[in-house]
């Protein structure tokens, strides 16, 4: 009865801040404390330690993802997975945790949790709705302070239960390290298996964590370089499917391609613009490539952006669109270049020893990602205007960084010497929390998408 | 110098593999041939009989131009045709003018120490220098395709010199 009347109040409160109506609903963040002493910089030698019980699932039911009590420790064990992987904090539980009640959930132990030790607390909930909708309580606790600094709720179908965790992953991780959130997303990348002289290479995706995995092709035609539009809706990929490299636009809910521009030279390198309106590609005629950009409504005629005589290649938007980095030999040897969106004021920005490919700008606008080609391949950062540049990585071949949406982790590929054997890594902008990404079998050319609304 | 050097010893590493190859396909081919005529009269012609290759087919192509002279190397990040090259791409050019109806495709290729999309644009760049000096000595362009393949279809699979100057390569192939 008592347990009851609570958990109306709870869910009441959290229909009320989620609003039924949305798939995906979320508070604002709430507004940040300024005498909050825990709002710190990004800073990965600073790690903290976070406890996160399993959620409490209150009369628990079955559901299509299965009993709502055994979700409510896969979305804790999914919160505690996250939030390890960013590097910045330890975490406990929830296995090796007590279970904790209902009425513990807006009222934590702060004596018992204290004494683990711990300085961080997620707490929360799993509700089965009428409709069958899962909803979600997740709350904050500064242990040392005893208060609750961040609560959420989250209103997803079953199936999507994976991403209330994420959401919830997403708000502690803004509010402890005061940057944008980045596990709520995806990655397209290309699977790799067989022997390196006939590698199979299939187009594929994965949220940010490697789960909800699923091949998109079945490898009969070699698939390279994805790249997921803005809404997640399609994906811009090469594909060797008529014999020859061609650009094709896959819609993802419709299972068909289409390609980007009617032409019988070969097309590859494709981007798209940061609003999804523009794709970029690079296209070689009668050897010469050049990067042209059209729009992705497919009706449009293509304009050419670069017209040196050497190989002008990739590309990546400015995150407000203005402005292109680009990788071109015009010079005699591949080095990075910005431009104007419309091809205009050229200038190249590299000019540290070696080469310079694979350009991509970074979503907070402050630094571009890069391939540095001195010997071996190690990625790096610099600033749009080629200073301050950074190598983060030192391994015999890491090649084609990708931005989290957050500007604040790298992926990339390595390649091993000798067998040719691929895999995605990812790296803090610091240079240190590299990680491997599990994935089913060999992975490249992984592309980081936009975090999901 | 040193370049020429390696490449020279790029050709010969090949041509041992092709020659190890081709002795290996022969062992493999000739006995079903032998057991299909076992019940009919002798022929009378052996030695006509044995060759199996069709004139103006790919393996003629092959047996005409010599051990890998179906394609040229380049240096990284190259892709002029220097003289070697060239007198590779005439002998080419004589089969060509030998088989009025026959067509090719030029397969531009990238060894793995490159980024895969300028890689692409590379093999690109290449196949049209083997084309180019194809059209140049009187080939018509219109028998000629190109295609890049980057470095995603390396022919020498050691990650050394001698593997990635076999893989900087454009290698023509005859249409069916």
């Amino acid at each position: 009865m008592t347990s009851f009347s609570f958990y109306r109040k709870l869910a009441s409160f959290l229909l009320l801040i989620v609003g039924s109506h949305s798939v995906m609903a979320q508070t604002p963040p709430p507004a940040p404390d300024t005498d909050e002493p825990e709002l710190v910089e990004f800073d990965t030698s600073k790690t903290r330690s976070i406890a996160v019980p399993a959620l409490v699932a209150p009369a628990p039911v079955d559901t299509p993802a299965g009993n709502s009590a055994a979700l409510g420790r896969q979305i804790a064990e999914v919160i505690s997975s996250n939030l390890r992987a960013s590097g910045v904090f330890e975490t406990q539980g929830p296995n090796g945790l007590r279970a904790i009640s209902l009425g513990e959930v807006t009222a934590p132990q702060f004596d018992y949790w204290k004494g683990r030790p711990v300085e961080q607390l997620v707490q929360g909930f799993v509700r089965v709705g009428g409709d069958g909708n899962l909803t979600v309580g997740c709350y904050l606790y500064d242990v040392g302070f005893g208060n609750e600094t961040t609560r959420l709720g989250f209103n997803v179908p079953p199936r999507e239960w994976r991403r209330a965790a994420h959401k919830c992953a997403d708000a502690i991780y803004s509010r402890l390290t005061g940057e944008l959130p980045f596990f709520d997303s995806r990655i397209a990348y290309i699977a790799e298996t067989g022997p390196k002289g006939k590698r199979v290479k299939r187009l594929a995706i994965m949220d940010s964590d490697g789960a909800n995995h699923r091949f998109i092709t079945n490898g009969q035609s070699t698939a390279l370089t994805p790249r997921f539009s803005p809404n997640y809706k399609s994906i811009l990929y090469l594909s060797y499917v008529d014999g020859n490299p061609r650009i094709y636009v896959y819609d993802i809910d419709a299972g068909r391609q289409r390609l980007i521009t009617q032409s019988r030279n070969p097309t590859f390198a494709p981007r798209w613009s940061p609003d999804g309106k523009t794709i970029l590609y690079s296209m070689a005629v009668a050897g010469n490539t050049d990067i042209y950009k059209i729009s992705a409504s497919g009706d449009g005629t293509p304009v050419k952006l670069t017209t040196s005589p050497g190989i002008d290649v990739g590309g990546s938007f400015s995150p407000d669109g203005r402005q292109i980095v680009f990788e071109s030999d015009r010079s005699g040897s591949q080095q990075i270049y910005v431009m104007n969106a419309d091809g205009s004021n050229q200038r190249r920005i590299s000019f540290g020893s070696g080469r310079y490919a694979t350009p991509e700008w970074s979503p907070r606008a402050d630094l571009i990602a890069y391939t540095r080609i001195a010997g071996d391949f190690r990625v790096g950062t610099m600033r749009p205007d080629g200073s301050g540049e950074r190598l983060l990585t030192d391994s015999w071949q890491d090649e084609a960084p990708t931005w989290a949406p957050n500007g604040r982790v790298i992926q990339f590929f390595r390649t091993a010497k000798g067998s040719g054997k691929t895999s995605i890594w990812q790296v803090d902008l610091t240079g240190s929390n590299e990680r491997q990404l599990p994935t089913p079998v060999d992975g490249s050319d992984p592309a980081w998408g936009p975090v999901l609304p | 110098m040193k370049t020429n050097t390696i490449k020279m010893a790029a050709i010969l590493l090949a041509s041992t593999a092709l020659v190890a190859g081709c002795g290996k396909k022969k062992v493999e081919e000739l006995p079903p041939a032998a057991e299909g005529t076992n019940y009919g009269p002798p022929p009378a012609a052996p030695i006509v009989e044995a060759n199996p290759i069709v004139p103006g087919s790919q393996e003629d192509f092959l047996q005409q131009v010599g051990q890998f002279g179906d394609r040229i190397l380049f240096e990284t990040d190259r892709f002029n045709v220097d003289a070697e090259d060239q007198a590779t791409l005439q002998r080419q050019a004589q089969w060509l003018a030998r088989y009025p109806n026959a067509r090719i495709t030029v397969e531009g290729h990238a060894d793995e120490r490159g980024t895969r999309d300028y890689n692409l644009a590379l093999g690109e760049r290449r196949a049209n220098a083997a084309k180019n000096y194809l059209t140049s000595i009187g080939v018509d362009a219109s028998r000629i395709e190109t295609v890049s393949y980057g470095k995603e279809r390396p022919s020498a699979l050691g990650s050394d010199e001698q593997a990635w100057a076999q893989n900087r390569r454009a290698v023509t192939v005859t249409i069916k």
